[in-house]
Protein backbone atom coordinates (compact mmCIF):
# COMPACT_ATOMS: atom_id res chain seq x y z
CA UNK A 1 0.00 0.00 0.00
CA UNK A 2 1.10 3.50 -0.73
CA UNK A 3 0.51 4.90 2.72
CA UNK A 4 1.55 1.96 4.86
CA UNK A 5 3.97 2.89 7.57
CA UNK A 6 3.02 6.54 7.51
CA UNK A 7 3.13 6.72 11.28
CA UNK A 8 6.12 4.49 11.86
CA UNK A 9 8.01 7.19 13.64
CA UNK A 10 9.37 8.77 10.47
CA UNK A 11 6.53 11.25 10.61
CA UNK A 12 7.88 12.50 13.92
CA UNK A 13 11.30 12.82 12.29
CA UNK A 14 9.78 14.79 9.43
CA UNK A 15 8.03 17.11 11.85
CA UNK A 16 11.37 17.73 13.60
CA UNK A 17 12.81 18.52 10.18
CA UNK A 18 9.96 20.92 9.57
CA UNK A 19 10.81 22.79 12.77
CA UNK A 20 14.41 23.09 11.57
CA UNK A 21 13.18 24.41 8.22
CA UNK A 22 11.18 27.10 10.00
CA UNK A 23 14.15 27.99 12.21
CA UNK A 24 16.52 28.42 9.33
CA UNK A 25 13.94 30.44 7.39
CA UNK A 26 13.55 32.86 10.27
CA UNK A 27 17.30 33.16 10.88
CA UNK A 28 18.08 33.73 7.21
CA UNK A 29 15.27 36.30 6.97
CA UNK A 30 16.81 38.35 9.77
CA UNK A 31 20.29 38.19 8.18
CA UNK A 32 18.82 38.92 4.76
CA UNK A 33 16.82 41.95 5.92
CA UNK A 34 19.95 43.47 7.50
CA UNK A 35 21.94 42.83 4.31
CA UNK A 36 19.07 44.16 2.21
CA UNK A 37 18.94 47.43 4.16
CA UNK A 38 22.73 47.76 3.89
CA UNK A 39 22.59 46.95 0.18
CA UNK A 40 19.81 49.45 -0.47
CA UNK A 41 21.69 52.20 1.40
CA UNK A 42 24.81 51.33 -0.60
CA UNK A 43 22.98 51.49 -3.91
CA UNK A 44 21.48 54.89 -3.03
CA UNK A 45 24.76 56.23 -1.63
CA UNK A 46 26.26 59.42 -3.04
CA UNK A 47 29.75 57.91 -3.00
CA UNK A 48 30.41 56.11 -6.25
CA UNK A 49 32.56 53.15 -5.05
CA UNK A 50 29.96 52.28 -2.41
CA UNK A 51 27.26 52.37 -5.06
CA UNK A 52 29.36 50.04 -7.23
CA UNK A 53 29.70 47.69 -4.30
CA UNK A 54 25.91 47.55 -3.90
CA UNK A 55 25.38 47.05 -7.65
CA UNK A 56 28.00 44.32 -7.75
CA UNK A 57 26.40 42.50 -4.81
CA UNK A 58 22.96 42.46 -6.42
CA UNK A 59 24.36 41.50 -9.83
CA UNK A 60 26.32 38.57 -8.45
CA UNK A 61 23.48 37.24 -6.31
CA UNK A 62 21.04 37.42 -9.22
CA UNK A 63 23.27 35.47 -11.58
CA UNK A 64 24.71 32.69 -9.39
CA UNK A 65 22.69 29.65 -8.30
CA UNK A 66 21.80 29.46 -4.61
CA UNK A 67 23.19 25.93 -4.50
CA UNK A 68 26.61 27.18 -5.62
CA UNK A 69 26.54 29.90 -2.95
CA UNK A 70 25.69 27.28 -0.32
CA UNK A 71 28.66 25.13 -1.46
CA UNK A 72 30.98 28.11 -1.68
CA UNK A 73 30.16 29.27 1.84
CA UNK A 74 30.25 25.81 3.39
CA UNK A 75 33.33 24.35 1.69
CA UNK A 76 35.09 27.59 0.86
CA UNK A 77 34.87 29.32 4.21
CA UNK A 78 37.22 27.00 6.09
CA UNK A 79 40.44 28.34 4.59
CA UNK A 80 39.33 31.96 4.93
CA UNK A 81 38.26 31.49 8.55
CA UNK A 82 41.48 29.68 9.44
CA UNK A 83 43.50 32.44 7.79
CA UNK A 84 41.69 35.12 9.81
CA UNK A 85 42.00 33.07 13.00
CA UNK A 86 45.72 32.46 12.41
CA UNK A 87 46.23 36.23 12.39
CA UNK A 88 44.98 36.18 15.96
CA UNK A 89 47.22 33.25 16.86
CA UNK A 90 44.55 30.52 16.73
CA UNK A 91 45.71 27.59 14.64
CA UNK A 92 43.10 24.86 15.22
CA UNK A 93 40.85 23.52 12.45
CA UNK A 94 37.71 25.62 11.99
CA UNK A 95 34.62 24.66 10.07
CA UNK A 96 31.23 26.34 9.81
CA UNK A 97 28.33 24.23 10.97
CA UNK A 98 25.82 23.47 8.19
CA UNK A 99 23.26 25.63 10.01
CA UNK A 100 25.50 28.71 10.13
CA UNK A 101 26.73 28.18 6.56
CA UNK A 102 23.15 27.76 5.37
CA UNK A 103 21.95 30.88 7.17
CA UNK A 104 24.81 32.92 5.70
CA UNK A 105 24.30 31.57 2.17
CA UNK A 106 20.51 31.99 2.12
CA UNK A 107 20.78 35.30 3.97
CA UNK A 108 23.14 36.56 1.26
CA UNK A 109 20.67 35.49 -1.44
CA UNK A 110 17.70 37.00 0.39
CA UNK A 111 19.69 40.19 0.95
CA UNK A 112 20.47 40.58 -2.74
CA UNK A 113 16.82 40.47 -3.74
CA UNK A 114 15.71 42.44 -0.65
CA UNK A 115 18.11 45.22 -1.68
CA UNK A 116 15.92 45.87 -4.69
CA UNK A 117 12.71 45.70 -2.64
CA UNK A 118 14.03 48.15 -0.05
CA UNK A 119 15.43 50.50 -2.67
CA UNK A 120 12.04 50.66 -4.35
CA UNK A 121 10.39 51.27 -1.00
CA UNK A 122 12.77 54.11 -0.08
CA UNK A 123 12.19 55.73 -3.45
CA UNK A 124 8.42 55.41 -2.94
CA UNK A 125 8.51 57.73 0.06
CA UNK A 126 7.90 61.29 -0.98
CA UNK A 127 11.15 63.31 -0.79
CA UNK A 128 9.14 66.15 0.77
CA UNK A 129 8.99 64.16 4.01
CA UNK A 130 12.75 64.02 4.28
CA UNK A 131 12.98 67.71 3.49
CA UNK A 132 10.36 68.49 6.12
CA UNK A 133 12.29 66.46 8.69
CA UNK A 134 15.49 68.26 7.74
CA UNK A 135 13.71 71.58 8.08
CA UNK A 136 12.72 70.55 11.60
CA UNK A 137 16.40 70.05 12.34
CA UNK A 138 16.39 66.26 12.66
CA UNK A 139 19.71 64.52 12.28
CA UNK A 140 20.25 62.17 9.33
CA UNK A 141 20.20 59.10 11.55
CA UNK A 142 17.05 60.23 13.22
CA UNK A 143 15.33 60.85 9.89
CA UNK A 144 16.28 57.33 8.82
CA UNK A 145 14.97 55.60 11.94
CA UNK A 146 11.97 57.79 12.73
CA UNK A 147 10.66 58.91 9.36
CA UNK A 148 11.91 56.64 6.59
CA UNK A 149 12.26 53.18 8.09
CA UNK A 150 8.74 52.89 9.61
CA UNK A 151 7.22 53.72 6.23
CA UNK A 152 9.64 51.56 4.29
CA UNK A 153 8.43 48.50 6.21
CA UNK A 154 4.93 49.14 5.06
CA UNK A 155 5.79 49.56 1.40
CA UNK A 156 8.32 46.71 1.36
CA UNK A 157 6.18 44.14 3.15
CA UNK A 158 4.50 42.53 0.10
CA UNK A 159 7.83 42.21 -1.70
CA UNK A 160 9.57 40.86 1.38
CA UNK A 161 6.73 38.39 1.87
CA UNK A 162 7.32 36.91 -1.58
CA UNK A 163 11.03 36.66 -0.82
CA UNK A 164 10.31 34.82 2.43
CA UNK A 165 8.19 32.27 0.54
CA UNK A 166 11.02 31.77 -1.96
CA UNK A 167 13.53 31.49 0.88
CA UNK A 168 11.47 28.84 2.63
CA UNK A 169 11.63 26.64 -0.45
CA UNK A 170 15.35 27.35 -0.86
CA UNK A 171 16.05 25.97 2.62
CA UNK A 172 15.73 22.53 1.00
CA UNK A 173 19.14 23.23 -0.57
CA UNK A 174 20.85 23.10 2.80
CA UNK A 175 20.04 19.40 2.98
CA UNK A 176 22.91 18.83 0.53
CA UNK A 177 25.47 19.98 3.10
CA UNK A 178 23.93 17.72 5.72
CA UNK A 179 21.65 19.90 7.82
CA UNK A 180 18.81 17.75 9.10
CA UNK A 181 15.88 19.79 7.89
CA UNK A 182 12.74 18.53 6.22
CA UNK A 183 14.31 17.41 2.92
CA UNK A 184 17.26 15.67 4.62
CA UNK A 185 14.97 13.89 7.06
CA UNK A 186 12.82 12.79 4.15
CA UNK A 187 15.82 11.38 2.28
CA UNK A 188 16.72 9.44 5.42
CA UNK A 189 13.21 8.03 5.61
CA UNK A 190 13.46 7.08 1.92
CA UNK A 191 16.74 5.22 2.48
CA UNK A 192 15.19 3.29 5.34
CA UNK A 193 11.85 2.41 3.76
CA UNK A 194 12.66 2.38 0.01
CA UNK A 195 9.43 4.23 -0.66
CA UNK A 196 10.69 7.40 -2.33
CA UNK A 197 7.41 8.57 -3.82
CA UNK A 198 5.42 8.26 -0.58
CA UNK A 199 7.95 10.20 1.47
CA UNK A 200 8.84 12.91 -1.00
CA UNK A 201 5.13 13.50 -1.58
CA UNK A 202 4.61 13.75 2.18
CA UNK A 203 7.45 16.27 2.36
CA UNK A 204 5.96 18.21 -0.54
CA UNK A 205 2.62 18.41 1.28
CA UNK A 206 4.40 19.59 4.42
CA UNK A 207 6.13 22.34 2.45
CA UNK A 208 2.76 23.26 0.96
CA UNK A 209 1.32 23.51 4.48
CA UNK A 210 4.20 25.76 5.52
CA UNK A 211 3.65 27.93 2.44
CA UNK A 212 -0.05 28.28 3.20
CA UNK A 213 0.59 29.20 6.84
CA UNK A 214 3.27 31.71 5.85
CA UNK A 215 0.97 33.25 3.23
CA UNK A 216 -1.83 33.64 5.77
CA UNK A 217 0.53 35.25 8.31
CA UNK A 218 1.94 37.60 5.68
CA UNK A 219 -1.57 38.60 4.59
CA UNK A 220 -2.42 39.37 8.20
CA UNK A 221 0.66 41.55 8.64
CA UNK A 222 0.06 43.29 5.34
CA UNK A 223 -3.48 44.12 6.36
CA UNK A 224 -2.26 45.27 9.77
CA UNK A 225 0.40 47.46 8.21
CA UNK A 226 -2.29 49.27 6.26
CA UNK A 227 -4.59 49.84 9.23
CA UNK A 228 -3.61 53.51 9.39
CA UNK A 229 -4.85 54.07 5.90
CA UNK A 230 -8.37 52.94 6.67
CA UNK A 231 -9.71 55.86 8.73
CA UNK A 232 -8.64 58.24 5.99
CA UNK A 233 -10.50 56.23 3.40
CA UNK A 234 -13.54 56.03 5.59
CA UNK A 235 -13.54 59.78 6.06
CA UNK A 236 -13.17 60.23 2.34
CA UNK A 237 -16.14 57.98 1.69
CA UNK A 238 -18.20 59.82 4.29
CA UNK A 239 -17.32 63.15 2.71
CA UNK A 240 -18.23 61.85 -0.71
CA UNK A 241 -21.52 60.55 0.56
CA UNK A 242 -22.15 63.98 2.05
CA UNK B 1 44.88 30.12 -3.58
CA UNK B 2 46.06 28.20 -6.57
CA UNK B 3 44.49 29.58 -9.70
CA UNK B 4 46.28 27.23 -12.06
CA UNK B 5 43.63 24.53 -11.43
CA UNK B 6 41.16 26.71 -13.32
CA UNK B 7 43.44 26.86 -16.33
CA UNK B 8 43.80 23.10 -16.13
CA UNK B 9 40.13 22.23 -15.68
CA UNK B 10 38.20 24.95 -17.51
CA UNK B 11 37.47 22.75 -20.56
CA UNK B 12 35.59 20.39 -18.26
CA UNK B 13 33.72 23.32 -16.72
CA UNK B 14 32.76 24.39 -20.24
CA UNK B 15 31.40 20.88 -20.84
CA UNK B 16 29.28 21.33 -17.73
CA UNK B 17 28.16 24.76 -18.88
CA UNK B 18 26.99 23.20 -22.16
CA UNK B 19 24.82 20.70 -20.23
CA UNK B 20 23.45 23.56 -18.12
CA UNK B 21 22.54 25.46 -21.29
CA UNK B 22 20.74 22.41 -22.68
CA UNK B 23 18.78 22.04 -19.44
CA UNK B 24 17.67 25.67 -19.46
CA UNK B 25 16.75 25.84 -23.14
CA UNK B 26 14.94 22.50 -23.38
CA UNK B 27 13.02 22.99 -20.15
CA UNK B 28 12.20 26.54 -21.28
CA UNK B 29 10.70 25.18 -24.52
CA UNK B 30 8.64 22.59 -22.59
CA UNK B 31 7.56 25.34 -20.21
CA UNK B 32 6.26 27.68 -22.93
CA UNK B 33 4.49 24.89 -24.82
CA UNK B 34 2.67 23.63 -21.70
CA UNK B 35 2.07 27.08 -20.24
CA UNK B 36 -0.14 28.31 -23.09
CA UNK B 37 -3.01 25.79 -22.60
CA UNK B 38 -2.48 26.05 -18.83
CA UNK B 39 -2.88 29.83 -18.82
CA UNK B 40 -5.88 29.67 -21.16
CA UNK B 41 -7.60 27.12 -18.92
CA UNK B 42 -6.71 29.26 -15.89
CA UNK B 43 -8.53 32.32 -17.27
CA UNK B 44 -11.39 30.36 -18.76
CA UNK B 45 -14.82 31.58 -17.74
CA UNK B 46 -15.93 28.01 -17.15
CA UNK B 47 -15.03 27.34 -13.53
CA UNK B 48 -14.37 23.62 -13.95
CA UNK B 49 -11.45 24.36 -16.30
CA UNK B 50 -9.80 26.60 -13.71
CA UNK B 51 -9.41 23.91 -11.10
CA UNK B 52 -6.63 21.79 -12.61
CA UNK B 53 -4.31 24.68 -13.51
CA UNK B 54 -4.90 26.22 -10.10
CA UNK B 55 -3.98 23.01 -8.29
CA UNK B 56 -0.99 22.48 -10.58
CA UNK B 57 0.33 26.01 -10.07
CA UNK B 58 -0.28 25.83 -6.33
CA UNK B 59 1.70 22.59 -6.06
CA UNK B 60 4.65 23.59 -8.23
CA UNK B 61 4.98 27.06 -6.74
CA UNK B 62 4.49 25.94 -3.17
CA UNK B 63 7.06 23.14 -2.96
CA UNK B 64 10.85 23.27 -3.34
CA UNK B 65 12.29 22.42 -6.74
CA UNK B 66 14.66 19.97 -5.05
CA UNK B 67 11.71 17.95 -3.71
CA UNK B 68 10.12 17.98 -7.16
CA UNK B 69 13.33 16.66 -8.73
CA UNK B 70 13.61 13.89 -6.11
CA UNK B 71 9.91 13.09 -6.52
CA UNK B 72 10.37 12.45 -10.24
CA UNK B 73 13.87 10.94 -10.30
CA UNK B 74 13.67 8.73 -7.21
CA UNK B 75 9.92 8.72 -6.59
CA UNK B 76 8.60 7.36 -9.87
CA UNK B 77 10.77 4.24 -9.60
CA UNK B 78 8.56 3.15 -6.71
CA UNK B 79 5.85 2.15 -9.16
CA UNK B 80 6.23 -0.98 -11.18
CA UNK B 81 3.97 0.36 -13.93
CA UNK B 82 6.44 3.15 -14.57
CA UNK B 83 9.43 0.85 -14.50
CA UNK B 84 7.86 -1.46 -17.07
CA UNK B 85 6.55 1.17 -19.43
CA UNK B 86 8.41 2.56 -22.43
CA UNK B 87 8.83 5.83 -20.52
CA UNK B 88 11.32 4.17 -18.21
CA UNK B 89 14.17 4.54 -20.69
CA UNK B 90 13.78 8.30 -20.26
CA UNK B 91 12.83 8.35 -16.59
CA UNK B 92 15.87 6.36 -15.47
CA UNK B 93 18.17 8.98 -16.99
CA UNK B 94 18.99 11.91 -14.68
CA UNK B 95 19.29 14.13 -17.76
CA UNK B 96 15.69 13.64 -18.90
CA UNK B 97 14.37 13.69 -15.34
CA UNK B 98 16.03 17.05 -14.78
CA UNK B 99 14.62 18.46 -18.01
CA UNK B 100 11.12 17.14 -17.29
CA UNK B 101 11.10 18.48 -13.73
CA UNK B 102 12.54 21.86 -14.66
CA UNK B 103 10.04 22.05 -17.52
CA UNK B 104 7.03 21.19 -15.33
CA UNK B 105 8.29 23.60 -12.67
CA UNK B 106 8.77 26.55 -14.99
CA UNK B 107 5.40 25.82 -16.67
CA UNK B 108 3.63 26.83 -13.47
CA UNK B 109 5.49 30.14 -13.30
CA UNK B 110 5.20 30.92 -17.02
CA UNK B 111 1.47 30.13 -16.92
CA UNK B 112 1.03 32.75 -14.19
CA UNK B 113 3.13 35.29 -16.11
CA UNK B 114 1.13 34.60 -19.28
CA UNK B 115 -2.17 34.89 -17.42
CA UNK B 116 -1.10 38.28 -16.08
CA UNK B 117 -0.05 39.38 -19.57
CA UNK B 118 -3.35 38.30 -21.19
CA UNK B 119 -5.31 40.07 -18.49
CA UNK B 120 -3.21 43.21 -18.99
CA UNK B 121 -4.36 43.58 -22.60
CA UNK B 122 -6.81 46.48 -22.78
CA UNK B 123 -10.48 45.42 -23.01
CA UNK B 124 -10.92 47.57 -26.11
CA UNK B 125 -8.76 45.23 -28.19
CA UNK B 126 -10.95 42.25 -27.34
CA UNK B 127 -14.03 44.26 -28.18
CA UNK B 128 -12.49 45.40 -31.45
CA UNK B 129 -11.86 41.76 -32.39
CA UNK B 130 -15.48 40.91 -31.66
CA UNK B 131 -16.69 43.81 -33.75
CA UNK B 132 -14.55 42.56 -36.64
CA UNK B 133 -16.38 39.26 -36.30
CA UNK B 134 -13.34 37.18 -35.34
CA UNK B 135 -13.86 33.76 -33.86
CA UNK B 136 -12.44 33.17 -30.43
CA UNK B 137 -9.67 30.99 -31.84
CA UNK B 138 -8.59 33.57 -34.42
CA UNK B 139 -8.71 36.28 -31.79
CA UNK B 140 -6.31 34.39 -29.54
CA UNK B 141 -4.07 33.28 -32.38
CA UNK B 142 -3.82 36.59 -34.23
CA UNK B 143 -4.28 39.22 -31.53
CA UNK B 144 -4.23 38.19 -27.87
CA UNK B 145 -1.40 35.66 -27.69
CA UNK B 146 1.11 37.68 -29.76
CA UNK B 147 0.23 40.74 -27.69
CA UNK B 148 0.60 38.75 -24.47
CA UNK B 149 4.03 37.45 -25.52
CA UNK B 150 5.17 41.01 -26.06
CA UNK B 151 3.92 42.06 -22.65
CA UNK B 152 5.36 39.06 -20.80
CA UNK B 153 8.80 39.16 -22.42
CA UNK B 154 10.67 40.99 -19.61
CA UNK B 155 9.07 38.82 -16.92
CA UNK B 156 9.81 35.73 -18.99
CA UNK B 157 13.45 36.77 -19.22
CA UNK B 158 13.61 36.90 -15.43
CA UNK B 159 12.04 33.47 -15.23
CA UNK B 160 14.68 32.03 -17.59
CA UNK B 161 17.44 33.44 -15.35
CA UNK B 162 15.72 31.83 -12.35
CA UNK B 163 15.63 28.54 -14.22
CA UNK B 164 19.34 28.90 -14.97
CA UNK B 165 19.89 29.13 -11.23
CA UNK B 166 17.45 26.28 -10.59
CA UNK B 167 19.20 24.02 -13.08
CA UNK B 168 22.11 23.76 -10.62
CA UNK B 169 19.88 21.41 -8.60
CA UNK B 170 20.25 18.82 -11.36
CA UNK B 171 23.70 18.17 -9.91
CA UNK B 172 22.01 16.56 -6.89
CA UNK B 173 20.77 13.70 -9.08
CA UNK B 174 24.30 12.98 -10.36
CA UNK B 175 23.99 15.02 -13.53
CA UNK B 176 27.26 16.67 -14.58
CA UNK B 177 26.01 20.17 -15.28
CA UNK B 178 28.18 23.19 -14.40
CA UNK B 179 27.69 22.71 -10.66
CA UNK B 180 27.98 18.93 -10.88
CA UNK B 181 31.17 19.22 -12.90
CA UNK B 182 32.58 21.69 -10.37
CA UNK B 183 31.87 19.23 -7.56
CA UNK B 184 33.54 16.39 -9.48
CA UNK B 185 36.65 18.48 -10.12
CA UNK B 186 36.80 19.54 -6.48
CA UNK B 187 36.54 15.93 -5.34
CA UNK B 188 39.75 15.33 -7.30
CA UNK B 189 41.73 18.51 -6.66
CA UNK B 190 40.31 19.67 -3.35
CA UNK B 191 40.32 23.34 -4.32
CA UNK B 192 36.74 24.37 -3.52
CA UNK B 193 37.21 28.16 -3.53
CA UNK B 194 38.91 28.38 -6.94
CA UNK B 195 36.60 26.02 -8.81
CA UNK B 196 33.34 27.28 -7.26
CA UNK B 197 34.34 30.87 -8.02
CA UNK B 198 35.19 29.89 -11.60
CA UNK B 199 31.82 28.13 -11.93
CA UNK B 200 30.09 31.18 -10.43
CA UNK B 201 31.74 33.46 -12.98
CA UNK B 202 30.54 31.14 -15.76
CA UNK B 203 26.99 31.27 -14.40
CA UNK B 204 27.22 35.07 -14.34
CA UNK B 205 28.39 35.13 -17.96
CA UNK B 206 25.57 32.81 -19.03
CA UNK B 207 22.99 34.91 -17.21
CA UNK B 208 24.34 38.06 -18.87
CA UNK B 209 24.09 36.35 -22.24
CA UNK B 210 20.44 35.51 -21.54
CA UNK B 211 19.73 39.07 -20.38
CA UNK B 212 21.30 40.43 -23.57
CA UNK B 213 19.32 37.98 -25.66
CA UNK B 214 16.03 39.03 -24.07
CA UNK B 215 16.90 42.70 -24.45
CA UNK B 216 17.45 42.19 -28.18
CA UNK B 217 14.25 40.13 -28.40
CA UNK B 218 12.34 42.82 -26.54
CA UNK B 219 13.57 45.47 -28.97
CA UNK B 220 12.58 43.34 -31.95
CA UNK B 221 9.23 42.26 -30.60
CA UNK B 222 8.08 45.48 -28.97
CA UNK B 223 9.52 48.14 -31.24
CA UNK B 224 6.10 48.96 -32.63
CA UNK B 225 4.60 49.41 -29.19
CA UNK B 226 4.00 53.01 -28.25
CA UNK B 227 3.54 52.60 -24.51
Amino acid sequence: MLFDGLFDGFTAQLLAGMVMTVKITLAATVVGICLGLLGASARMSKTRPIRWLGDGYVGIIRGIPELLIVFLIYFGSTRLLMFIASQFGYNEYIELSPFIAGVIALGLTFGGYATEVFRGAFLAIHPGQKEAAEALGMSKRRIFFRIQLPQVWRVALPGLGNLILVLMKDTALISVIGLEELTRKTSMAVTATREPFTWYLTAALMYLALTVIATLLLNYFEKRSRRHEMPVQRTAVKLAEG
Amino acid sequence: MDWSVIAEYYPRLLEGAWVTLQLVVLSGVIGVVLAVPMALARISEKKRFNLIPQAYIFFFRGTPLLIQIFLIYYGLSQFEIVRESFLWQFLKEPYWCAIITLGLHTTAYIAEILRGAIQAIPKGEVEACRVMGMSKFTMYRRILLPRAFGIMLPAYGNEVILMLKGSALASTITLLDLTGMARTIIARTYTPEEIYIAAGVMYLLISWLFMLFFKVLDNLFNKHRLV
